[in-house]
């Protein structure tokens, strides 16, 4: 596959790497939840690790954390690895895991002054609470916090640390759209402050929007690495052209697809319940030339839209799926 | 802010402490409901003064004979109908006059009914003109420390040290593991073992609170006894509360659910419940048993919170029982800590 050529080919750690993956495996029982992961993270970057649920991004990220032993492989974080300086390593990373449940009656400042007084360093609760946006709460229980506010507090804990790497898994995972832009500006800010944040998501356009790196995993391998935008050119297309024609017997599926990928521009074509799905160059050329093949053909068109690519057409292009397919 | 206030052992147990408070159940078993039973099974068996019994004759004559005497009350009826109230109970023994003497209708079975029949007949005689041989004087003893309410609070005292210790490790702790707050926690820099350790000290701040309010009251209410040094009391306490929590630890060390947890920890104490004497002796169950019976941690504390507040029995003369609770306060801490699941 032509993406190959985004993995690095760098083997030499480079001095900046905030974290350095070295042909990680892990197995549970029969289920190869990692499967031969190589990865460097620089300084200061935001990463994300993008792929559907069970991809194997939560074993990744909690080996990066020392939470899961691995089977094969190396893990270095900040120069430094979990069997030599495990006490050092807590101190310096910052974590919010996926599904944790703060304690419901404790407040939020309780919850945070706990969290701040393991740590030899850090910022104080206060400034953890304005970070996180959570100055009416100080008082609350977490029992009576909102998802987003929950969320917000679980970064919270992971900030007070003032930590160099920030693991954040599924941050955003089962909020509401605002909470989640909520949530979103958070991270940026975070960014801007120069930390490396590392994130996984199964939501295309979470990553889109924060992240300057992203690796697309599924079944426990990376399948791309790059920035969106690399990721998307390297799909051929910067536009998706999708259509559905009216339903008749004598349709010659393969013929017509052999046809349209003749076109000029056009790099793919997939169909998927019905819908056909071109990624093309440039729309203002390809998208006459379609109409015409149709009109040919004497096919009615009952739908027709297109958008500009996005990862989630990246994935499906690698694997034939849709991210969200469960 | 002080030092102390910003320290990791401060911030838990201070954590453990509220979370406590905020549980209104929590609250109510560990420091309302012994004292509610101490106080039920007070009312219940107190001892009240020797009953008078109520008897029956046929003749006005014999009623008025066991009228005499201070223990019975007596009134007359005829045959069938005293016969009949005996039946029901509402009288202990019915006095028939025959042309011999008189008959003496009673339940031997019933031990009120044969003091009856004793009382009954010592005052027909006497009306009869017997005189005792030997005159005789009573001296009566209401001893504190030889009444029910005295050996159960020891016995409550120990039963409410088991609970609160054993459930308020193995609930908290399994629902910090369900609620995967566990690993977040061993995510962050904190040492594992204050974790464990402000289990500890939170349980003996509580400590001091449950033992002193279930105690005082039992003083106070009922004015049991204190007959051994209170700080070896103290120690008891202080040692049968670590043993539990040992044990609480134990069982908490890998149940991923609070139902497993919840079915574990009934199991670990129904045994102790029926079988170490709370209510009743242990010595009354078979001697096959009695070895196992005194292995378990609860007969260990009861006995020697009794011997302590009952007999003032020394610490050196409580070695068998507080080298039990020492063993199972070393044993269960080091299995629990070799198997303890931290996710
Ligand atoms: N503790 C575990 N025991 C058994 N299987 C697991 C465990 N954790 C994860 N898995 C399996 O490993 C695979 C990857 O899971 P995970 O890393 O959680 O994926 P993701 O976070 O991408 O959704 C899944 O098939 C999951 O069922
Ligand atoms: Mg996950």
């Amino acid at each position: 596959m032509s993406l190959t050529a985004l993995q690095p080919d760098r083997k030499a750690t480079v001095p900046g790497a905030a974290l350095a993956l070295r042909g990680l495996k892990k197995a549970f029982g029969d289920v190869q939840a990692v499967d031969g992961v190589d990865l460097e993270v620089q300084s200061g970057e935001c990463f994300g690790l993008l792929g559907p649920n069970g991809a194997g991004k939560t074993t990744t990220i909690e080996i990066c954390e020392g939470l899961t032993e691995l089977d094969e492989g190396e893990v270095k974080l900040l120069g430094l690895d979990w069997k030599r300086n495990a006490n050092e390593l807590r101190q310096r990373i910052g974590i919010q895991l996926q599904e944790t449940q703060f304690p419901d009656k404790l407040t939020v400042e309780e919850t945070l002054r706990l969290f701040r007084s393991f740590f030899k360093r850090g910022i104080s609760a206060d400034e953890a609470i304005r970070t996180a946006q959570l100055e009416e709460k100080r008082k609350a229980r977490v029992g009576t916090l909102s998802g987003g506010q929950k969320q917000r507090l679980a970064m919270a804990t992971a900030l007070v640390g003032d930590p160099e790497l920030l693991f954040l898994d599924e941050p955003t995972t089962g909020l509401d759209p605002q909470a989640r832009r909520h949530l979103w500006d958070l991270v940026d800010e975070l960014k801007h402050a120069g930390r490396t944040i590392i994130l996984t998501t199964h939501y295309m356009d979470e990553a889109e929007r924060l992240c300057d790196r992203v690796a697309i995993m599924d079944q426990g391998k990376i399948i791309a690495l790059g920035t969106v935008r690399e990721l998307i050119a390297s799909v051929g297309g910067e536009h998706i052209v999708e259509f559905a024609v009216k339903s008749s017997t004598d349709i010659n599926t393969a013929d017509l697809a052999t046809q349209l990928k003749a076109i000029e521009g056009v790099h793919s074509h997939r169909i998927d319940a019905g819908l056909h799905q071109l990624s093309v160059t440039s729309l203002h050329t390809t998208v006459p030339r379609v109409f015409e093949e149709m009109e040919a053909r004497g096919l009615t068109l009952t739908e027709f839209r297109t958008h500009s690519a996005t990862l989630e057409d990246v994935f499906v292009a690698l694997t034939g799926r849709n991210l969200r397919d469960e | 802010m002080s030092k102390l206030q910003d320290s990791s052992l401060f911030q838990l147990t201070a954590a453990r402490f509220r979370l406590f408070l905020r549980e209104p159940e929590a609250v109510f078993w560990i420091f309302i409901f012994p004292i509610l039973l101490a106080f039920g099974l007070g009312i219940a068996f107190r001892n009240r003064p020797a009953d008078v019994l109520p008897v029956a004759a046929t003749t006005l004559q014999l009623t008025q004979s066991l009228a005499a005497d201070k223990g019975l009350t007596a009134k007359t009826l005829d045959e069938t109908e005293g016969m009949r109230e005996l039946t029901i109970g509402a009288i202990q023994l019915l006095a028939i006059q025959t042309p011999q003497g008189v008959t003496y209708q009673y339940d031997d079975t019933n031990p009120d009914a044969r003091i009856s029949r004793m009382l009954a007949d010592r005052a027909i005689q006497a009306a009869a003109g017997r005189k005792d041989p030997v005159s005789a004087q009573n001296s009566l003893v209401h001893e504190a420390g030889s009444r029910y309410i005295d050996f159960v609070v020891p016995g409550l005292l120990g039963m409410n040290l088991m609970g609160s210790a054993i459930w308020g490790l193995g609930f908290s702790i399994v629902e910090a593991r369900q609620k995967k707050l566990l690993k977040r926690m061993v995510a962050s820099p904190m040492p594992r073992w204050q974790y464990l350790m402000a289990f500890l000290l939170s349980r003996l701040i509580m400590l001091v609170i449950e033992v002193i309010a279930f105690l005082g009251f039992a003083r106070l209410v009922f004015g049991v006894p204190f007959h051994g040094s209170l700080w070896e009391l103290a120690l008891l306490c202080i040692l049968t509360s670590l043993a539990f929590s040992s044990l609480g630890l134990l069982i908490a060390s890998r149940a991923r659910t609070m139902e497993a947890a919840s079915g574990l920890m009934n199991l670990a104490m129904l045994p102790m419940w029926i079988l170490s004497g709370v209510f009743f002796s242990a010595s009354r169950f078979p001697a096959v048993i009695q070895p196992f019976v005194h292995a378990l941690p609860l007969t260990a504390a009861i006995d020697a919170l009794r011997g302590n507040m009952l007999q003032g029995m020394h610490l050196n003369q409580l070695i068998m029982p507080t080298a039990i609770l020492l063993a199972w306060m070393v044993i269960p801490f080091a299995v629990a800590l070799k198997i303890f699941r931290w996710r």
